[in-house]
């Protein structure tokens, strides 16, 4: 953008690898230096960097339990409000209230809102749609990193960030090629 | 001279291949302006056929289905046919994509996003005939929906069309939610690949600004692994309650406790027909024969004969309980099936559902590609006939001889139904010219390179 200041700080410091086994000892390394803002990027999902990070979030998991139940409840509701309250038919003296009957539609029901929660879960979570990041301002990164190359950026935000000497670990780590990282 | 006597499966990627072989030989043929002239002819032959569908559902829509050929006895017949024939064949879609994963089969990789998109075409054709089997369907909101309405009426939850409902409208959106969260790393690598502008703006909002973090990943990986694990159930569930419109009538021929089953096994057998309908002539068209191997083609010829088995063990219960039964009526609809007036619909089906498919018992046929879509064919053709036999054969001729009659389509039921195999066949084609049809992230993660040295193995 042309209305930024030129000396703007920073979003961090970029690293490209050429492939996954030094990106996991670079994740690994990061943690271990001390630097926790920090993401890995790859074109597909490693699960050596999850455990290099110490990433593990179950909050995927508890909202679609949560959603599964909510729709558990609105189709139990639903039909037991309709066939016994708003609408009730007498079919030759039967219950109203003949909840076996009502197993499929609920059933669907809690599959149906768990699926949504997993996937808007999902993605809100990941903070997603997201139309700007600044890790796209790395040509590198837009050409590689969706297709055959691994990156890791150290953000600014981190407590020990400072831009050279965090460059200067990033070269220390093998990487292949180091990039600041616009704002 | 081989250095591994024990038995190993062969590979699911021919060797030689890195990242980028993979990611372009896929994203290519996206994002190339050349394409086989063959993909002209299909879509071109897809587009007449769903013109044919339009014109066959106008004609319904202004006069009513008096232009069907269905009258009592025989009130239900093309539309439910085609419905469950459809959905069915949606079915191998989500079994190859759901339950494959759960099973850590790694052989589904090439096959589940096309296999996938195949589901939700299937299940948009078998919606259509639902939708408008009463002629009328704009009465279909209140019959259908519960919403509060200026009449006060309420649908009926005890009714299994209503459990069908909810069923495939779950199913129809949970499989597109499925399938598009397995895309939307695809996209990103596409939307980075682009080179026109305009193009990589519409990948870009597409791919909603993915970029490969690994919390996203972590995430992403667990919210996949749930919809899998919902999305077993779920398949199940859809073709049982399907099974439920008929078990739940008295009709002799309808009312058994094997449908649940005996359908389910159907629909994936039917589905997995298709499945090889269309990855035949994809490989060879697109050059794919190094990610969709023999192995692929083989292992999908031994599910079609293990799921036609079951369904030839469902034709031989269906017999053996209407003679179990000693009710005349059930016993009558077997012998009426065999031998009455629909006879060679009946021996063509058990030609095509269990004579054929023995086939698949030898290797060389489960591994010759012409052979296998042979056999894929019979079975499309052999599932439809079930449905034919279940719903026709059933109501022509139940408990009053003198409400006998007989059933045959007319040009429109006829137009109708080669208009959905139009319509399937022309979104297909627009399907793999505009998404890439193998899932790239997941081919990488096959290919050697992907693995991390030092590791365990997962």
């Amino acid at each position: 953008m042309d209305h930024k200041p030129p000396a703007a700080a920073p979003y961090g410091v970029m690293a490209e690898f050429e492939d996954p086994t030094s990106l996991v000892e670079a994740a690994r390394r990061t943690y271990a230096e001390g630097y926790r803002q920090f993401e890995s990027y790859s074109p597909y999902p490693i699960h050596e960097v999850f455990d290099a990070m110490h990433i593990r979030d179950k909050r995927v998991s508890l909202i679609v339990l949560l959603g599964g139940l909510t729709g558990l409840f609105t189709g139990l509701a639903l039909q037991i409000w309709v066939s016994a309250v708003a609408y009730p038919l007498n079919v030759g003296g039967r219950p109203y209230l003949s909840w076996p009957m009502f197993v499929p539609v609920t059933f669907e029901l809690t599959i149906l809102f768990s699926a949504f929660a997993a996937v808007f879960g999902m993605l809100g979570l990941n903070g997603l749609p997201m139309p700007y990041h600044p890790v796209f301002n790395v040509e590198r990164f837009t050409a590689h990193a969706s297709q055959d190359r691994f990156f890791l950026a150290i953000e600014a935000t981190d407590a020990k960030f400072d831009l050279a000497r965090t460059r200067a670990f990033l070269q220390g780590l093998g990487a292949k090629e180091i990039n600041d990282v616009e704002q | 001279m081989d250095p591994h006597p024990v038995y190993a499966p062969p590979p699911v990627i021919e060797p030689g291949h890195t990242f980028n072989t993979v990611t372009e030989q896929i994203a290519g043929i996206v994002l190339t302006r050349r394409h086989p002239y063959s993909w002209f002819f299909g879509v071109f032959v897809g587009f007449m056929m769903t013109m044919m569908l339009l014109m066959a559902v106008t004609w319904l829509l202004i006069k009513g289905t008096g232009i069907w050929g269905v009258n009592i006895p025989v009130g239900w017949a093309f539309a439910i046919i085609n419905f469950v024939w459809w959905i069915g064949i949606g079915h191998a879609g989500t079994l190859i994509s759901a339950i494959l994963l759960l099973l850590k089969q790694d052989w589904r990789t090439s096959i589940n996003r096309f296999a996938e998109a195949m589901t939700l075409f299937a299940v948009v054709c078998a919606g259509l005939f639902p939708l408008i089997h009463t002629g009328r369907p704009w009465l279909a909101a209140y019959w259908l929906l519960p919403y509060p309405n200026t009449m006060g009426v309420w649908p009926q939850f005890r009714s299994p069309l209503i459990w069908d409902v909810f069923a495939v409208s779950t199913y129809l959106t949970v499989s597109l939610m499925f399938w598009y969260v397995g895309l939307l790393p695809d996209l990103a690598t596409l939307r980075d690949r682009a080179k026109s502008l305009p193009i990589r703006r519409l990948f870009g909002m597409l791919a909603l600004g993915w970029r490969g973090a690994a919390r996203h990943w972590e995430r992403y990986e667990e919210a996949y692994l749930l919809l899998a694990g919902l999305s077993t159930p779920l398949v199940l569930s859809v073709h049982t309650v399907v099974s439920f419109d008929f078990t739940i009538a008295i009709v002799p021929g309808w009312h058994s406790t094997i449908f649940p089953p005996y359908f389910v096994a159907g629909a994936i057998y039917a589905g997995f027909a298709m499945v090889l309908t269309l990855a035949v002539p994809l490989r060879v068209l697109y050059h794919l024969e190094d990610f969709l191997t023999l192995r692929h083609l083989e292992n999908m010829g031994k599910v079609m004969l293990v799921t036609g088995l079951i369904v030839a063990y469902g034709y031989v219960f269906e017999a053996f309980f209407a003679w179990y039964s000693s009710n005349q009526y059930e016993q009558f609809m077997i012998y009426n099936r065999m031998f009455g007036p629909y006879w060679p619909f009946y021996w063509t089906l058990i030609l095509c559902n269990i004579v054929v498919p023995q086939l698949l018992w030898i290797k060389g046929m489960r591994t010759s590609p012409a052979m296998l879509f042979f056999i894929s064919m019979f079975v499309n053709v052999g599932m439809w006939l079930e449905r034919f036999e279940i719903v026709v054969t059933s109501l022509h001729r139940d408990f009053l001889p003198s409400s006998w009659g007989m059933y045959w389509p007319t040009r429109w039921d006829l137009m109708t139904f080669f208009g959905t195999i139009g319509l399937f066949t022309m979104l297909f084609f627009l399907f793999i010219r505009v998404l890439p049809m193998i899932s790239i992230f997941e081919m990488r993660t096959l290919v050697p390179a992907a693995k991390v040295k030092g590791a365990k193995a997962h």
